[in-house]
């Protein structure tokens, strides 16, 4: 099986599914001439045309409207944001257009588009560059959430974000963009929204995650089996919706788990995961549910306060004994 | 003051202006749907004073002939989309009035099923592309509904209305700068009515004549006298065109004024406008301007205005008893189309 990049698998399934339908168009900064910022979309302007792959001005907010008129008379749209960062400046369009047109049009609006691009923090980008936004977007009725943390996941979540009927929020990762991994050639690769996948199986602590996270997730499970602890990964893969059972499941098995997130603590995505564990596992739960994000700063720029901001794996791993009641 | 008005230019502008007056039979009906929207808004401040309307409900009266004006001039197949300020759009548009009343009560049969209500009326069987509540919101969505026109080759072209202060959004300028950047077939329609909430307009915008903001874009732009329904007509055709045969974008300024409030929990008059200024302004009520040139050319009564008025208030009294004997939406409803379950 080829082993592509998570970069190369966006590009797959972006190309893919605009030779399948023609109503679905690439819109945002930097995607055509420049072949995008982060060369997701390399070779798509002369694949495609300026019509469907289409550069704009720096304009978030006006382009995510475009977007948002654009799928309300019938084509699906495909809006990246150069970062989710700069989509701050869209989330009018986002939150106040997108996610509610279906709910106050009374059903007769659906809105069939994609909002994309990289989230959360690269290297040394600082304050305003660094930060990961699904919890502010999981919180959205009328949005669905997907954070793919390996290229096969990319594929697959970004095609049914495509083909879903709804707006989808695909949160896609700087650091992600170089990683390798496995990705079948010849046949379809589509991964259903809403469905967690087990990335690792183990009957002592389960990390539940997403994103980014699962890289430091499975890290931490390397160190941790070099101690015969054997932790589960949940990869959650959809935030909204979420799949629960997968999460239940888990727990009923291990009854410890640890939610690993990119972003603050502070009402994070990983306090609704712990509030779902707590109430509806809690006879299988032999410790607290504990959780590892960012501390709750903004990203500073030096290096050093920057890995000392981040959730890593020698956090997951601290947490994950301190479940298993084996440190303080 | 500066303004383009590119197609007067061209040798079309007499045709435009005898389609914009039209026949006394148009005149007519013109002057129905004027009195229609305005009758429906005096029983809506009724119906909001005894709390079968609820929230915020921003009235029309005064401001009749620019939707009037501006949506008889389009085809089927166009798209209009408003700010909350929508109640006369959306009655000019076709939608039924019992349809609109029953959202306003917050009924199962209002047009956007009671989860709307007097700021999101919605219609897709008139392509009327809804009531949108964040201000300059609705401008980004109007430039889509232009680009889509275009990417699909058609001839449609979509009509925008919303209010001066709207034009000091940052909104406002990456739409239209879109729209002109890619040549979308837009018509981008200020109703300027003097006031952005109780804030004068000479107190929120660095220039006055704020048509003279499409220089910014190259965009043709033209000052409109919105107290004159066939005067709009004339305006919106112009940009029509220039719309369907260049896909060009047009920036309308249409002045008029609101002789209500803001919304409903506004006095009419009071902190930030006079009596005086306020008895002024409905000096030059749309209805009665167009009503006095029928009287003139078409040989029109008072007998026929009563006739008239009567008409429009048993079709609003219907669509009130409609509304009224509406049910509320279901408990079920609660959670339905919060998603659609489709994929493509």
């Amino acid at each position: 099986m080829p082993i592509i990049t998570y970069r190369d698998a966006l590009n797959q399934a972006l190309r893919e599914e605009m030779q399948r339908d023609d109503r679905v168009f690439l819109m945002g900064e930097e995607v055509g001439v420049y072949q995008g910022a982060y060369k997701v979309s390399k070779g798509m302007l002369q694949e495609f045309g300026e019509m469907r792959v289409v550069d704009t001005p720096i304009t978030e907010l006006g382009f995510a409207g475009v977007g948002v008129g654009a799928a309300m008379v019938g084509l699906r749209p495909i809006i990246e944001f150069m970062t989710w960062n700069f989509a701050l400046l869209a989330l009018d369009q986002v939150v106040n257009s997108a996610a509610k047109m279906l709910s106050m049009s009374g059903g007769q609006y659906p809105m069939a588009m994609v909002f994309r691009g990289p989230n959360g923090a690269a290297l040394q980008l600082s304050a305003q560059h660094s930060q990961a936004w699904e919890s502010w977007l999981a919180h959205i009725p009328g949005l669905k959430v997907v954070a793919p943390g390996t290229p096969y996941d990319a594929k697959g979540l970004l095609k049914s974000a495509i083909r879903d009927d709804n707006p989808v929020i695909v949160l896609e990762g700087e650091m992600l963009y170089n990683t390798k991994g496995e990705v079948p050639e010849n046949e379809e690769v589509v991964v259903p929204l809403g469905q967690a996948e087990v990335k690792r199986e183990g009957a002592d602590v389960s990390f539940i995650t997403w994103g980014k996270m699962v890289l430091v997730a499975q890290q931490a499970a390397e160190q941790l089996a070099k101690e015969n602890i054997a932790a589960e990964i949940i990869d959650l893969r959809t935030l909204n919706p979420m799949d629960a059972d997968a999460i239940a499941s888990s727990v009923s098995k291990t009854n410890r788990a640890v939610v690993l997130e990119e972003g603050w603590s502070v009402a994070g995505f990983g306090a609704h995961v712990a509030d779902f564990v707590q109430r509806e596992c809690f006879d299988d739960l032999d410790a607290p549910v504990l959780r590892v994000h960012q501390e709750d700063v903004p990203m500073p720029y030096a290096k050093n306060l920057e890995r000392a901001a981040k959730p890593d794996a020698k956090k997951a791993v601290a947490a994950a004994k301190k479940v298993l009641y084996l440190e303080n | 003051m500066p303004q383009k008005k590119s197609s007067e230019q061209n040798g079309a502008s007499g045709s435009i202006d005898a389609a914009a007056r039209g026949d006394a039979a148009l005149r007519r009906d013109l002057l129905r749907e004027m009195l229609l929207i305005r009758r429906f808004e005096e029983r809506c401040a009724e119906a909001y004073a005894i709390g079968k309307i609820g929230g915020f409900c921003h009235l029309y009266i005064g401001q009749e002939g620019v939707g009037v004006g501006a949506i008889s001039s389009l085809r089927e197949d166009d798209y209009v989309i408003a700010s909350y300020r929508e109640h006369g759009q959306a009655l000019a548009r076709g939608i039924s009035p019992r349809a609109v009343m029953a959202e306003l009560f917050g009924r199962v049969d209002g047009c956007s099923k009671g989860k709307g209500g007097s700021m999101h009326l919605f219609d897709r069987n008139v392509n009327f592309l809804g009531g949108h509540g964040i201000v300059g919101g609705h401008l980004p969505i109007a430039t889509g509904v232009g680009f889509a026109i275009k990417y699909r080759g058609g001839d449609q072209v979509c009509v925008c209305f919303f209010g001066e202060a709207a034009v000091n959004n940052g909104a406002f300028h990456e739409a239209l700068n879109m729209a002109a950047l890619w040549k979308l077939p837009v018509i981008y329609l200020i109703e300027n009515n003097r006031y952005g909430m109780g804030t004068a307009l000479e107190r929120a915008s660095a220039i006055n004549d704020i048509a003279e903001r499409a220089c910014s874009y190259d965009m043709p732009s033209e000052v409109v006298d919105g107290q004159d329904v066939l005067a709009v007509r004339a305006a919106t055709m112009r940009a029509l065109q220039r719309a369907r045969s260049e896909s060009i974008p047009t920036l309308l300024e249409v002045r008029t004024y609101r002789f209500m409030g803001h919304s409903m929990s506004d006095a009419v008059s009071g902190t930030y406008r006079s009596k005086e200024e306020l008895e002024e302004h409905m000096k030059r009520d749309p209805i009665v301007v167009l009503r006095m040139t029928m009287e003139q050319e078409d040989g029109w009564t008072d007998a026929d205005t009563s006739k008239l008025d009567e008409e429009v208030k048993a079709v609003v009294q219907d669509a009130w008893d409609f509304a009224d004997a509406s049910p509320e939406p279901p408990l079920e409803a609660l959670y339905e189309d919060v998603f659609v379950d489709t994929t493509s």
